[in-house]
């Protein structure tokens, strides 16, 4: 029953780790996209505004 | 929006479903009915994402050289990177539980094998377009591809009911108690909406590196 209960932990474990490290790239991603969108959206209001 | 009602939801009802798994499910795991194996309930709702996955691939595939707009693109680029990890998922998983029941971690038979070409034709999908620059053209082969690759599908889910070794057959289909139903019904439920929200992020991300790139592009034109 032990083995069994460890092979049971194991495949709900490789589902929920899997998942979760798919969406904790996802999320790392989303930040770092943004922020160089706002960066580069800065960057080029900086550049067209009068005087610079 | 879309997608935080959904993982809202999916994050409500999946840890209802693995409670179900464990408390519900009257276990025995010695038992050739895989109903009775927590296992099941993991398994079948990961496999039936990633076939939905490849379907929406395909749909998008048709719908990208139908109308040849980059959003039908986003779409099969991100299904398909789901349709990957799903069936990653789904085959280790299936591969443990195969292992506590056979004995045996993988046997080269007819379901378990066309799952496995199936997992490779999606990686290839990737590394085709990974080779490919131009993104017209990308999009173009990466679409023909989708459809191809799609063919498998099919042949998987034949092999469920014909060819059969060692992997069950139809048995999702002969559950003995309402609450085998239940808890299978509100895995696959839980797996889809957190399936669409993870698309809907995805499709989302990309149109973000695809503003990304038209606002770089702007830049050095300017």
């Amino acid at each position: 029953m032990d083995s069994s209960l460890g092979y049971i932990g194991a495949a709900f474990a490789v589902v929920w780790v899997g998942i979760s490290i798919y969406v904790f790239t996802l999320m790392q991603k989303e930040k770092t996209l943004r922020r160089e969108i706002a960066a580069l959206k800065e960057e080029m209001k900086g550049g067209a505004a009068p005087g610079r | 929006m879309r997608a935080r009602v959904m993982l809202i939801l999916s994050a409500v009802l999946v840890p209802a479903a693995v409670l179900m798994d464990f408390l519900l499910i009257p276990s025995d795991t010695g038992s050739p009915l895989m109903q009775h194996n927590p296992i099941f309930y993991m398994h079948i709702p990961a496999a039936w994402i990633a076939l939905a996955a490849f379907f929406i691939v395909f749909v998008a595939g048709i719908a990208y050289l139908r109308k040849r707009t980059p959003f039908w693109d986003i779409v099969g680029t991100s299904a398909a990177e789901l349709g990957v990890l799903f069936t990653t998922l789904f085959l280790l998983n299936g591969s443990i539980w195969s292992k506590m029941e056979w004995g045996t971690w993988w046997v080269w038979e007819a379901r378990l094998t066309s799952s496995l070409v199936l997992w490779i034709i999606y990686v290839a999908y990737f590394l085709l377009r990974a080779y490919i620059s131009d993104p017209d053209t990308r999009a173009r082969y990466a679409a023909v591809f989708g459809i191809i690759g799609f063919v498998d599908v099919p042949i998987v889910i034949l092999t469920l009911f014909v060819a059969r070794k060692m992997h069950p057959g139809g048995v999702a289909f002969h559950l003995d108690q309402p609450v085998m139903i239940i808890a299978l019904v509100t895995g696959v439920v839980a797996f889809t909406l957190l399936f669409l929200a993870l698309l809907f992020f995805r499709i989302h991300l990309k149109e973000d590196e695809l503003e990304l790139g038209k606002l770089k592009q702007l830049r050095e034109g300017e």
